[in-house]
This record gives structure tokens, C-alpha cells and sequence, in this order.
């Protein structure tokens, strides 16, 4: 069913009766070409990308929980492509490119806004760094804008400019940089790929992974074994338990990451705001809502939730950069689990089994790449040749050191990137 | 209207309030709510999404309709539920989200095109054209969302956070909780007790019942004066216990001051706006009490009806009837006391409604008996209800409904840690897991057990269950007596029928949203939540998440259990951000660190830098001197031409003695100290396990077991943890010690040809180059305080550090500085330092970017081959050693722009300036008065190798274009002929 | 959070730094995939983990905590001098 401006005012006319489901539970089938393993918004975008760029229908998407449950659905919403290490830059400007398209490409309003995000540098080192990342991005092709302390002011004039710890200096910013609705990128994905004959299979725990002679067969799950060509990863903070089903140790500690929305206030804040003192990446939901995050409470965890530290912690910087929002309230706060990598970069590689492919170590930047991550994975599941945008997230680099893209320098420390 | 002889308000002293510019009347101990009420005042607020006109639901911090806005300028403080806000003197309160007025709502005209807004319309239109999505309509949705606004302006008031410790924390004080401060209270536990209501008590204030055979409110009273003695409880009313946390941690939120005019809570005054505490409970016991239920029927969401529950406490504690004709529907017995105080207070009842066949009869009203009320009508105020029965529909005149489907335990708490609850189809509600988390136990209504005695008898058990933990012994003081009534409940959720029936009434979520996401395959209750945003407004589902998932149980043909429920997250009420980010304001955002020379860098007018926590001098203005260029430009000529002195304290002073110093150093290091001869001073390059660069710095031997390691001033601390590391995981077995001593000493650079003479003015003991050569180190005295001299230079020329303790710094640095004002020189700061040293090719941070390997920075010689050292191994990999990385090189300017930039990047000049062809990157530069221009140093592929080359430098950011020429990173005295002397 | 420091006793988690996995280092001549794996590979079990923490704001003691990465519960604390994770010299 298409969906438009005039289907909902003929459904509204007729009592929203036509409205049909927006993907189907179909029965696991014994066997499929590629199986993705999680339903969250890498592995619905692979299914779809499969689906739509390569023709690949015969898949099954198997999801313990619901769709969309992971860290697609418990996320600050943040899109924008502004890294400045090779191998990044070009993925997430591709994944941007993709953002831009979404909407119409999936025939689903997923309230992708180009906001713009202002990086805020409060001394002269930082002020380098965002210039060298700056220029990074204007030589991959994307947009980026240095604003002084007064240009800053224009913009955001509710930041504390006048009693600040460390005085706001200036930002980056990025135009085309922006929020999207997060669970709505789930759902188009997982929509679209429904639509193109992807079975999407929830509460479906795969609990093995059956490897024959170096090559991968299928797996077992909750609902039985199934039988497959390839068998592809998507299991964000999970992904070292199902490597470890098919025997491989990833380069990956998961971390819980708090994040935080307040009750809905009247628009206040109109970009994506982040500070480099004290870590903080702050926007306003079209709801109204206040919604930011900090660091990771930075210890190993599975648990989804996080303490009190790392909240205080996120509270006195708002309060200290934003005191305008003093008054709102913190409604809700959440964990989401994260794959913290050794150079706070991702991997999109084949794994040393054959037909068994690698998608993970989002650390916490993984809802931006969402549409670039399935469309990479996709390109390489179906062609076995790692798409142009991704040539570098290859899972070698740790060994080798060629090629690591640690974007905070902070060297191989899971937690601190 | 408020009723004489009823309510804990009797004799109150009036208060003046205002609602919506309307001056009004209250009384003291009103909340906002009651005092409305008691006014009369039914329409309070509007709902989000179809502003339909809303009044009082309930009486607790629950309350999703009645959210006003109180205050103006910066302290205007929005979505305050009517219901907790105490009344005082003065209060002006008046609603939001709607334009022109409450009355009259522009946006009202959303409820006549409700059906186009179904659930998750908003996903399947405003796509066309693209463009229209940011321009219009997302705009237009941000204008008419949100709730209250804030005022834009920094806030005003105070905030406090705040830990405490205890024995047994109880979470609320009604029965259950009372008897749990009691019993451990009288066996000599260290309680807490905290009460989200201003006053101690929980429903005990809002019933009428008897314990013990006397009046509850005589038996609250008697019990609170014995827990107000004890020295061991605490209490703590108007705290909220907002979450639980791991290993026994609660967060609570105590407001201290907003049922007080507001100048009681303006920084600067006695008392904050609100306490955030962080309480470590060895036990708890959790009496939240149970939140009562809407029925979902066709409109009732108008003003006017209200909750059961809440219907009674307006009667019963504050002596406020909601209406004149009150009708009551609900689907248990709970519900039928309000019925009977509000017969017993001689309110006209005009119905009550039971959808049971078996409901109780009652001498005081008539019950109808298996009937459902379908529908309601009136505006702005409640006017009838209609009434389905075997005998039809009848329309009954009404001003109140109020309604009950029930109880809900308030488990929230006790699924902070994940915890899922268990239904229990007895009382048709959740209820907690038990050990859901570690410490803590549910007792009374919180755990199902809805009746006083149950509550009174689980509350005290829990307790006794503790106090055994504890190892206390517990009095045996008699259980007192109450009403033991059961808890008869029969499944209502809704009432069947057209329009629309609200499940969650701020978001307005209706029964076929619901309905309709099920049908669009959104059966996960997550994913049901989420199409709909059912739960997720201020309430956080607190009145309606129950009932919407028994809808979609329903509708997807699975029972309650199965179909799940949200996950309850902290907090369980909204907190302000300035409460749990009390102390960050201004300021007090992180500590600041001072160096012992501030206060002469204050009176000489610096330009003060932040490094770190610390504050650093950036350079010192003269008169005349109109940008800090000329200062900067001055100040490297006086290193260069006669003396500077800058502080150098915020380095990282590291103190290591013992037998195995040495060992320590030539692990740590990448380069050897073993070897370095006593009284010496030696550069180290020290790497992470992963190979590449920590940190550098320089080490003096003292003596044959006594080292003093310097580090960078941002890795200090990460240094220091990392010799700790090694000490304490790595190599315990070494007799060495590490203790970081940056605080201790104040250290002064002195550079420059006339350092020397400087220092000899101020010694004890005058120095010369023989007994003082290049990384010297030793002791010496100044004025007969002992001191340490390092000869050592950051800027090339000859220079010394002078060390003493930090006590002496301010008059050592007056010192200094007065006679190196005689000799031509003066104090120079961090820019001059910074040019200094870029013009000697001297790292810092701007290099160490954690990137970069010793190779990269010309140093791979210095990886001792002849011993074994943290990163040697890593540092050999094949990605850190490959002759295609980045080198760094020294930068000249070219060409007629004599401008380079830090974090400009490089490419060759006949190359496109596009990101595959990028060669490189500036890490610094700083001009440079000796050569004339600007200078730079950068990291370039292959750089070593490409001195000589031209390379072309792009900084967009910066509009700057040029070209300029590689050369080795050491633009000045490359012999180092100057740093000898 | 709390952790109890064996010298300190119960003591809230803002005190403590949090570094990883509690791993034996390899010797200094081991072959680079022993290092890769000390360096960047992890078990990372959703259950109980040996870990290092450093109560920084505290006594300074490293410590090797045993705790549930799932629960959070912690099973055991102790001083990391007793750890042996120093591997050959």
C-alpha cells in the first residue's frame, strides 16, 4: 500500500478500516539465500538494500525481540557526516547522501530534518581540530562552516555565553546535519523490505551457528534450525555472543551509553547543539521533547540501563552550557548497549568463515550510519567485494595497524572512544 | 465547592492565588488542584494533540491533564501538575498549550480532523514535495507540539545535590510503610523514611477508617511523634525516590522550596528550589503505594471526570466536593467508599454505576448493577453521562464522574534493574518481582496487598525481615488493627461503542489507536507504544499503560501476560535537569586550578587560558599594545634576546623512588634511564600497549633510587594511573614508589641568554656552565629555601627550571620577574611558548594527538632495542612502521600569502584538493618575529623525505590557499648551539 | 553503582576508573597475534568479568573486580597487586 497525503484523508473519511499491516509475521521457511541476524535498523536496511539495489529476496531477518528494539529504538536521533579520518569521511557523506533520498525512497516519512549541527570549541586546541575536521569534510565533498563566538550567539542565543567554565569560542557547523525520527527508519526499512518478499521473523533468538568444513550452513534458533548461503551479523551490542556461536573473538567490549529525554517544552532549541568540554549532543524532538546524551557509564555491561554518575554527570553539563534548560524535566532515561571497538570504528568484512559476514563495533555512532551500513553490507554480501564507501572497515586493521581510524585518539581502550 | 466540617484543611488560613489572571481563594495546605476545585474551576488545560479542554484527573504527581506554568522571565517554570503544587500566598498559575486562552483554543479545530490523525498518521504524508517537509510542515508541527515553554533564560534559582546513608530506606508513608519505620525505627536501624506529599500519611490522609479503633488520622499522628523521637529516622517529606540503581543506590528528589513564594529559592538565598539525593540503602522497603485506573468509554476525557480514588481524597483531606451531582462507574469495591464519604458528607450522588452483576448493595445510594457508563457529553465542563444497561441507555445530569478500573501497584521501582512484573489476575494488576532488585522488598498496596491491614501487617514483616538481615532485634510491639477488607475486582478496560475513548489522556490515545496499530501489525507493545506514543507522556503511562496493552491483548487475541508490558524507567517523576546538575552552574561546572603565579598574571592584566582545569597565562599585555600579537611577538623576543620566565607548574611532577626506579623508568619509557647518570636530566617518549605515543617529558635523576618525572600538563593524570598500573598489576614485585607531586612545587622556565645572570641574582649559590651543563639537574637555594634547578630548554635558548615548594611561588615569581625586567626580559605566556617552540620543532598535544607513532614523529630511534618496554611489541606492527605514513616536518610559507594555519590540510600542488589526494595535515602555527612570517609544523606522507618539496596548503574553514615549503621541523639554531651556551 | 575497595570499603562508582577486561600481559617477545588478542580482542561475556578498576578518587588502588556484566552484581573485589597479570617479564 502506497502511503500519501490523500490516502490518509480517504482513510480518514472512511474510518481508517483500509489501513493493512506494514510487514507480515511470516513462518520461518527452512531455507533462505542470506540470513541477516537482527532486526534492528542495520539489519532491516541490509534486508532492504538486498532487496532493492541487488535483487536478493529469498532472506529472513530473525530478531529475538521486535523489530527496531535495539539501539535504533533507543538512540539521540543524531544524523550528520563529520568525521575526518579516511575510510570514515567518505562512509558517513555516503550515508548522508542516502538520508537525504530516504523519505521518498521508502515511502515513509521517517521526519528526517537537516537541522544542522553545531560542534561548539571552547579553546584554540579544540579550535584546530574542529578546523582540520572541517576541512576534512569540505574535502570529501561535504558541507562544513567554522562560526565564531558571535556567530554562535545568533544561533543558539539561549547557550551560556556569558558565565561559562569554559567559554564557548565558536563551532562547526553542518548544515545537512539533522535528527530523524528514529523508529520510524526501522519501520520504513523494514516496510520496504517486507514489501520486495524479506521475511521478517520476530522473536526469533538464534542461539547457533552451523559451520561445516569452514563454511557457514545456517542456524539454529528459537524456532528451529534454517539452512542458508550466507549468514550475516547485525547484532549491534550483541555481536560478540553471536560471533562466539560460530567460535570467532571480536575486537568488541560493549558498553552501556545513557541517553535522556526530557517532558515536552515549546521549541527552544533549534540545531543539534555538542560541546567538547564535558561531552554533551543535545536537540529538540519535533514532539517538544529535550533528548541528549553524554559519554558511556563506561564499564561493561549487557544491562540496558545505566547509574547515577554518568546522569549527574550529563545534567551539570547541560546545566552548565544550557542553563536555559534548568527548568525542564527529565521524563525518561535509557541504555542502549554498545560495541565499543579498539579505534571507535566500525567493521563491515567478511568474517575468516566463509558465507559469514561481519557488521558491527558501531561503538555509539551507529543510528547515523544506518542507511550507509545496510547499504554497504548489502553491496558486500551480494557482490563479496566491500562497497566503495566501506573499503576500510576491515576487521584486519587491528592486527595490522594499517589503516585504524581513531577519530578521539584515545588508542585501543574500548570505552574510551 | 468546598464542604464545612470536612478535610484536614478545616481552619486553615486563607491564601490568594491566581489562575489565568483570575484571583481566587485557597486555603493553606490546598494544592493548586484543590484549591481549583474548591473554587469551582474545572477546566484547567488542553491536550496535546487535539487540545481538547481538560480538567483535574487525579490527586497525585500522576496527574496527566492538569499541567499549568507558574512564574515569568526566568523563572517560569511549565508543566507543574496542579495536583502536587502546594498553594501559598501569591501563587500565579495559568495554563499552556493553548492561544488565544484555556476557554477558547485556536488549535481545538485538531479535534474536528481527528480522523485524519489517527495513530502514526504523520509517517505516511508530509513527504511531498520533499523540500515542504523542513520548511512547513515540521515547523508547524514543532509550533503546536511540546507542552509548556521555557523562558529561554538562564534559570535563577538554586539546586542542590546531596548523598545520604541508611539502614533501611523506606519509600513512602502510608501503612505499610509507616509500620516499616516502626518496627526497624524501634529496633535501632538507621531509617529514612521519604514522602513524595508534603504531608507523611500516603492514603491514610485520604480515607476514612479506623486503626486500632480510633480515627487513622489519630493513629498517623500518634505514629509519626513516635518516629519524629527516635534519633535514628529521618523523615523526609516532598521527596520523591525517583530510581533505583545498582548495589542499593536510590535517587531521590526532595522540593525543598516550591511550596514557597519563589524568592526563597533564588541563588544566593538559604535554602534551594530543589535537593537531589543519592542515597546507598543496605535495604529497602518499597510502600509506593498503588495508582488508581481511567475505564476507556467514549469521551471521558472531559472536565469533570475524575478518578474514584482522587474524588475521595479531594472530599476527605481537603474538604473539597468536586461537583454537586456526582455520579460514580467502576468495576470494584474499592470504588464504592467514595460513594459512601461522599453520601456520608451529604453530596447529592446521583448515580452509581457498577459494570458487575455482583457489585455490593448499599443503604446510602442506589447501585446499577451490570451497567456501563457509554458516553458523556458537555463542553468545557462535564453536563451528563450516559448510561448502558440491560434496560437501554439512559442520559443522567451530572457534573463529576468519578470513575475506577481499578489499582494499579506502583511497581516502577522495582523494574529500575530490568525487573519484569508478574499479573496477577486476582487483582487484574502487575506486581513486582520479587528480589527484582537486590535489598529491596514490596510491601502493602506497591505489592498488591490493597487493604490497610494487609498493608500494615506486610510492612512491618518486611521490616522484620531486614532487621533479621541486620542482625538487629526486633520488638515485639502488637500489630494494630484495621480493615481487612478484600480487594473485588472484575475485568473492565472498555466500554464498547463508537467515538473515541482516551486511554492515555495527555497524548490522546484512544482505543482505536490501539486498535488501528494492532491492525497494522504493531503488536509487540513496544512497537504499539511507539506507533502510538500510548505512555510515553509526562505520566509515562502511570494512569494508562494497563489498560491500553489489556486493548491490545484484546485485539491481538493474547492474554495480558503474554503480550508483555513497557519497560518502567527512571525517573519515576520528572526531575528538573538543574536538581541532578545542582553545583555545574556558571562556574561550577569542573574545579578550577590555579597556579601560584595568578595573582601576579591578574594584577599585570593577563589573558588567562583554560588548560585542562588549570588557568594559564596566554600572555601579558603592556601598555600601548593593542592585539595579542604584538604581546606574544615581544615576549618570544625576550626569551630570544635577553630573559623570559613563564610557570611551568601545571607539568605533571612525578616523584619515584625505591630500589627499582630505574627499572620503572626503563619499562615505562620507550627510551633508557637506567643509564642516565645522577644529577642529570633526560628526555623520555613513553608509548600506550597499543604502540603509539602517551606522552613525553622530561626525567632528572636525583639521586642513585630517586627520579622526578615530568609530563605533559594535559596527561598528568593519565600518566600518573598508568605508573600506578604498572606498580600495583603490572610488576608488583618492584620496590618503587610513584607519587604524583604537581601541587607541591612551583616551577618558573627562566630562558634566554641571560638566564643564567637572572638565576645567579637569586641563588644562594651562583651556577656556571660547567657545574650547570645542558640537562643538569640538582639542588639549590633561594634565600635559604631549598629548591631544584633543572637545566633544561622548551624554547632552545638556555634555560633553566627552578623548582620550589608552591608556598614560595608568588614571591619567587615577583622575584624573577623584577629582575628579569632589569635585564631586558619580563614574563611571557603560553602563545609566546607556543611559538617558541614550534620554532624549534618541540611537541606537544597538537602532535601527540594519540594517532601518531614515534616514527611519525622522527623518533623511532628512541625505541630502545636493548630492553623491553610497555608498546614495544605493538609499536612493531606492520601499520605503525610502514614507511608510507605521515611524518612530521617543519612548514615555510611560499608565495605571497605568508599565512599557514593549524588544521589546514596539504596537497601536492598539482593535485586536486579532494580527500584521496590529501597528504597531510598542520598540527601548529604561530608567528614567528624572528623570521617574519608565520611558521608551521604538520604531519606529511613520507615528510622526512620530502624536505625541500612544495607542498600546497588548504584551509577552507579559513579561506587560506598557498603554498608553502617543506623543511625539518627545527626552524632555528638546528645545532642547538644556543641551548648549550 | 558501589564497589567495596578492599582498603576503603563500600564506596560509590564516581570514585573509580573503569579500564577493561583483567588480562594477563603476554611476554614481550609473543608472537603479534598473542598481542592483538591482549590488545584488541575480547570475550566479552554477558555474565561474570574479571576486571580492572582503579579507585583513582580514592586510595589508588588498582583493583580486580569480579562482576556480572549482565546484573551488575558484584562477586569479588580485590587488589590487582595479588592478580598475577603481570605475565613474564
Amino acid at each position: 500500500m502506497r502511503f500519501s497525503g490523500w490516502r490518509v484523508l480517504k482513510e480518514g473519511l472512511t474510518g481508517n478500516k483500509g489501513w493493512g499491516p506494514h510487514w507480515r509475521d511470516p513462518q520461518p521457511k527452512r531455507e533462505y539465500d542470506v540470513i541477516i541476524i537482527g532486526g534492528g535498523g542495520h539489519g532491516l536496511a541490509t534486508a532492504y538494500y538486498l532487496a532493492a539495489e541487488h535483487g536478493i529476496t529469498n532472506i529472513a531477518v530473525l530478531e529475538r525481540g521486535y523489530l527496531g528494539g535495539g539501539n535504533v529504538g533507543r538512540n539521540t536521533t543524531i544524523v550528520r557526516a563529520n568525521y575526518y579520518l579516511p575510510g570514515n569521511s567518505e562512509f558517513y557523506s555516503h550515508s548522508l547522501r542516502l538520508w537525504e533520498s530516504l523519505e521518498q525512497e521508502l515511502n515513509y516519512n521517517a521526519m528526517m530534518s537537516q537541522r544542522s549541527i553545531l560542534n561548539l570549541y571552547h579553546n584554540d586546541g579544540q579550535r584546530d581540530a574542529a578546523v582540520r575536521r572541517g576541512n576534512s569534510i569540505i574535502n570529501q565533498g561535504d558541507d562544513a562552516e567554522l562560526l565564531d563566538r558571535d556567530a554562535v550567539r545568533k544561533l543558539a542565543p539561549y547557550l551560556n555565553f556569558d558565565n561559562n567554565r569554559f567559554p564557548i569560542q565558536g563551532a562547526l557547523m553542518q548544515r545537512r546535519a539533522g535528527t530523524a525520527r528514529h523508529d520510524a527508519v526501522a519501520w520504513g526499512f523494514a516496510r520496504g523490505a517486507d514489501m520486495r518478499g524479506v521475511d521478517l521473523i520476530q522473536n526469533c533468538e538464534v542461539t547457533g551457528i552451523d559451520v561445516e568444513g569452514g563454511k557457514v550452513t545456517g542456524v539454529q534458533t528459537a524456532r528451529g534450525p534454517i539452512r542458508a548461503k550466507k549468514v550475516a551479523l547485525a547484532a549491534a551490542g550483541r555481536s560478540g555472543q553471536v560471533a562466539a556461536m560460530a567460535g570467532l573473538t571480536l575486537p568488541i567490549e560493549s558498553h552501556v551509553l545513557q541517553a535522556f529525554v526530557t517532558e515536552g517544552v515549546k521549541p527552544l532549541i533549534d540545531q543539534v547543539i555538542t560541546f567538547a568540554e564535558g561531552h554533551l549532543y543535545i536537540s529538540q524532538s519535533d514532539k517538544g521533547g529535550l533528548v541528549f546524551g553524554s559519554y558511556l557509564d563506561f564499564y561493561s555491561s549487557y544491562a540496558a540501563r545505566g547509574n547515577l554518575p554518568m546522569v549527574e554527570h550529563t545534567m551539570e553539563t547541560c546545566v552548565a552550557m544550557v542553563p536555559a534548560i534548568s527548568k525542564a524535566r527529565l521524563l525518561r532515561s535509557w541504555g542502549g548497549i554498545m560495541d565499543m571497538t579498539p579505534d571507535g570504528s566500525p567493521i563491515i568484512d567478511h568474517s575468516p568463515i566463509e558465507g559469514l559476514y561481519l557488521n558491527c563495533g558501531w561503538c555509539y555512532g551507529g543510528f547515523k550510519a544506518t542507511p550507509g551500513s545496510g547499504n554497504a553490507y548489502a553491496h558486500l554480501i551480494a557482490t563479496d567485494r566491500p562497497h566503495g564507501a566501506a573499503t576500510k572497515f576491515k576487521l584486519d586493521r587491528f592486527r595490522s595497524g594499517h589503516g585504524l581510524m581513531d577519530e578521539e585518539g584515545t588508542g585501543a581502550q574500548h570505552n574510551l572512544h | 465547592m468546598r464542604i464545612a466540617g470536612k478535610g484536614l484543611t478545616q481552619g486553615a488560613k486563607s491564601v490568594n492565588f491566581t489562575f489565568n489572571g483570575q484571583h481566587l481563594m485557597g486555603l493553606e495546605g490546598d494544592t493548586l488542584a484543590s484549591a481549583l476545585l474548591a473554587n469551582d474551576h474545572h477546566l484547567v488545560a488542553r491536550s496535546f494533540k487535539y487540545h481538547r479542554p481538560r480538567g483535574i484527573l487525579t490527586a497525585g504527581s500522576e496527574e496527566p491533564n492538569a499541567l499549568v506554568t507558574l512564574g515569568t522571565g526566568a523563572a517560569q517554570d511549565p508543566n507543574i501538575r496542579a495536583t502536587t503544587q502546594e498553594l501559598y500566598e501569591g501563587l500565579e498559575a495559568r495554563s499552556q498549550n493553548c492561544w488565544p486562552s484555556v476557554e477558547h483554543d485556536i488549535l481545538s479545530v485538531n479535534n474536528l480532523a481527528a480522523p485524519f490523525f489517527g495513530a502514526g498518521f504523520y509517517y505516511k504524508t508530509f513527504m511531498w514535495p520533499a523540500a515542504f517537509w523542513e520548511k512547513l510542515y515540521e515547523p508547524m508541527i514543532r509550533r503546536a507540539a511540546g507542552l509548556g515553554a521555557l523562558s529561554g533564560e538562564a534559570d535563577t534559582d538554586a539546586y542542590e545535590k546531596a548523598f545520604a546513608f541508611c539502614d533501611l530506606l523506606v519509600v513512602g508513608s502510608g501503612p505499610a510503610g509507616l509500620m516499616a519505620a516502626l518496627t526497624a525505627g524501634r529496633a535501632g536501624a538507621d531509617v529514612m523514611m521519604l514522602e513524595e506529599d508534603s504531608r507523611m500519611g500516603g492514603r491514610l490522609l485520604v480515607e476514612r477508617e479506623e486503626i486500632n479503633g480510633k480515627p487513622a488520622a489519630l493513629w498517623l499522628a500518634e505514629a509519626l511523634a513516635e518516629l519524629q523521637a527516635m534519633g535514628n529516622v529521618r523523615l523526609m517529606s516532598r521527596t520523591a525516590v525517583t530510581g533505583a540503581y545498582d548495589q542499593g543506590t536510590y535517587g531521590a528528589l526532595e522540593r525543598v522550596s516550591h511550596h514557597l513564594p519563589r524568592n526563597h529559592s533564588l541563588k544566593g538565598s538559604h535554602r534551594p528550589r530543589e535537593c537531589f539525593w543519592r542515597i546507598a540503602a543496605k535495604h529497602c522497603v518499597l510502600a509506593a503505594g498503588a495508582i488508581e485506573r481511567p475505564v476507556a468509554f467514549r469521551n471521558n476525557d472531559r472536565p469533570g471526570v475524575m478518578m474514584a480514588g482522587a474524588v475521595r481524597a479531594y472530599l476527605n483531606r481537603w474538604g473539597v466536593a468536586p461537583g454537586e451531582r456526582i455520579t460514580l462507574f467502576a468495576n470494584n469495591d474499592d470504588a464504592h467508599r467514595t460513594a459512601r464519604d461522599l453520601a456520608a458528607a451529604g453530596v447529592h450522588l446521583a448515580a452509581v454505576i457498577d459494570s458487575r452483576h455482583d457489585a455490593p448493595d448499599s443503604d446510602l445510594f442506589p447501585v446499577l448493577k451490570g451497567a456501563q457508563v457509554c458516553n458523556t457529553s458537555g463542553g468545557k465542563r462535564l453536563e451528563s453521562i450516559t448510561v448502558r444497561s440491560v434496560r437501554g441507555e439512559e442520559k443522567i445530569q451530572t457534573d463529576c464522574l468519578a470513575m475506577s478500573g481499578g489499582w494499579n501497584p506502583s511497581v516502577h521501582l522495582t523494574c529500575h534493574l530490568n525487573g519484569r512484573p508478574t499479573w496477577r489476575r486476582d487483582l487484574l494488576g502487575f506486581v513486582p518481582q520479587p528480589d527484582a532488585v537486590p535489598g529491596l522488598r514490596a510491601a502493602g498496596a506497591c505489592n498488591g496487598t490493597f487493604s490497610t491491614q494487609g498493608a500494615l501487617c506486610e510492612g512491618a514483616a518486611a521490616a522484620a525481615e531486614v532487621l533479621e538481615a541486620l542482625g538487629l532485634q526486633r520488638h515485639g510491639a502488637p500489630l494494630p488493627q484495621a480493615d481487612d477488607a478484600p480487594y473485588r475486582i472484575a475485568p473492565l478496560w472498555t466500554v464498547p461503542g463508537k467515538g473515541r475513548a482516551w486511554l492515555d489522556f495527555q497524548n490522546d490515545v484512544t482505543v482505536k489507536d490501539v486498535t488501528q496499530a494492532a491492525a497494522e501489525n504493531f503488536r509487540s507493545v513496544e512497537h504499539m507504544k511507539r506507533y502510538t506514543t500510548q505512555g510515553m507522556a509526562t505520566d509515562q503511562g502511570k494512569n494508562s499503560n494497563v489498560a491500553a496493552l489489556a486493548v491490545l491483548a484484546d485485539v491481538t487475541g493474547r492474554s495480558i501476560p503474554e503480550t508483555g508490558s513497557t519497560t518502567f524507567r527512571p525517573p519515576f517523576v520528572p526531575v528538573a535537569i538543574g536538581a541532578m546538575g545542582a553545583g555545574a552552574a556558571d562556574q561550577g561546572f569542573k574545579p578550577q586550578r590555579f597556579v601560584t603565579s595568578q595573582d601576579v598574571a591578574e594584577e599585570r592584566g593577563a589573558s588567562q587560558l583554560e588548560v585542562g582545569l588549570w588557568y594559564r597565562a596566554a600572555y601579558f599585555p603592556k601598555q600601548g599594545e593593542t592585539s595579542w600579537r604584538q604581546s606574544c611577538d615581544r615576549e618570544v623576543m625576550y626569551v630570544r634576546k635577553a630573559v623570559g620566565v613563564c610557570d611551568v607548574s601545571t607539568l605533571g611532577k612525578i616523584d619515584i623512588q625505591g630500589a627499582d626506579a630505574a627499572k620503572l623508568l626503563d619499562f615505562v619509557y620507550c627510551n633508557t634511564f637506567s643509564t642516565l647518570k645522577q644529577g642529570r636530566v633526560r628526555y623520555g617518549l613513553m608509548l600506550r600497549e597499543d604502540g603509539f605515543v602517551m606522552d613525553d617529558g622530561t626525567t632528572a635523576r636525583l639521586g642513585q633510587n630517586h627520579y622526578v618525572m615530568t609530563t605533559t600538563t594535559a596527561a598528568a593524570g593519565q600518566v600518573m594511573a598508568h605508573l600506578e598500573f604498572i606498580l600495583q598489576v603490572l610488576r608488583p614485585e618492584w620496590d618503587v614508589r610513584a607519587t604524583s607531586v604537581t601541587e607541591h612545587w612551583a616551577q618558573f622556565a627562566v630562558a634566554g641568554p641571560k638566564s643564567r645572570e637572572l638565576l645567579n641574582a637569586l641563588l644562594d649559590q651562583p651556577i656556571d656552565s660547567e657545574g650547570w651543563p645542558f640537562m643538569a639537574c640538582g639542588e639549590v637555594s633561594v634565600l635559604g629555601v631549598k629548591g631544584r634547578l633543572f637545566r633544561i630548554s622548551f624554547s632552545g635558548e638556555e634555560a633553566y627550571e627552578l623548582a620550589l615548594p608552591a608556598c614560595y611561588g608568588d614571591s619567587l615569581f615577583r622575584s624573577l620577574l623584577s629582575r628579569a625586567e632589569g635585564l631586558g626580559g619580563g614574563a611571557y605566556g603560553m602563545e609566546a611558548l607556543n611559538v617558541l617552540r614550534i620554532e624549534k620543532g618541540f611537541i606537544t598535544h597538537a602532535e601527540i594527538n594519540g594517532t601518531v607513532t614515534a616514527q611519525d614523529l622522527g623518533m623511532a630511534g628512541m625505541l630502545s632495542k636493548k630492553k623491553t618496554f610497555i608498546g614495544q611489541a605493538m609499536a612493531a606492527r606492520p601499520g605503525l612502521v610502514d614507511p608510507d605514513r605521515v611524518q612530521m616536518v617543519g612548514l615555510k610559507p611560499i608565495g605571497a600569502v605568508k599565512e599557514l594555519s593549524a588544521g589546514a590540510h596539504l596537497f601536492n600542488p598539482e593535485d586536486p584538493v579532494e580527500r584521496i589526494y590529501d597528504q597531510g595535515y598542520v598540527t601548529s602555527a604561530g608567528f614567528s618575529p624572528l623570521m617574519g612570517h608565520t611558521i608551521a609544523l604538520g604531519f606529511l606522507k613520507q615528510g622526512a623525505n620530502r624536505i625541500g618539496d612544495e607542498i600546497r596548503l588548504v584551509d577552507h574553514m579559513r579561506g587560506l590557499d598557498t603554498l608553502c615549503e617543506v623543511v625539518e621541523p627545527v626552524f632555528f639554531d638546528p645545532e642547538g648551539e644556543r641551548t648549550r651556551g | 553503582m558501589r564497589l567495596s575497595c578492599p582498603l576503603c570499603g563500600d564506596r560509590d562508582r564516581r570514585e573509580f576508573y573503569y579500564k577493561g577486561a583483567a588480562l594477563r600481559r603476554p611476554a614481550p617477545d609473543a608472537d603479534l597475534d598473542v598481542w592483538h588478542e591482549h590488545v584488541n580482542l575480547r570475550q566479552n561475556p554477558a555474565g561474570p568479568l574479571a576486571e580492572l578498576w582503579y579507585h583513582e578518587m580514592g586510595c589508588g588502588s588498582w583493583l580486580t573486580v569480579t562482576r556480572n556484566t549482565v546484573t551488575h552484581e558484584i562477586m569479588e573485589v580485590a587488589l590487582a597487586s595479588t592478580s598475577g597479570l603481570g605475565g613474564p617479564a
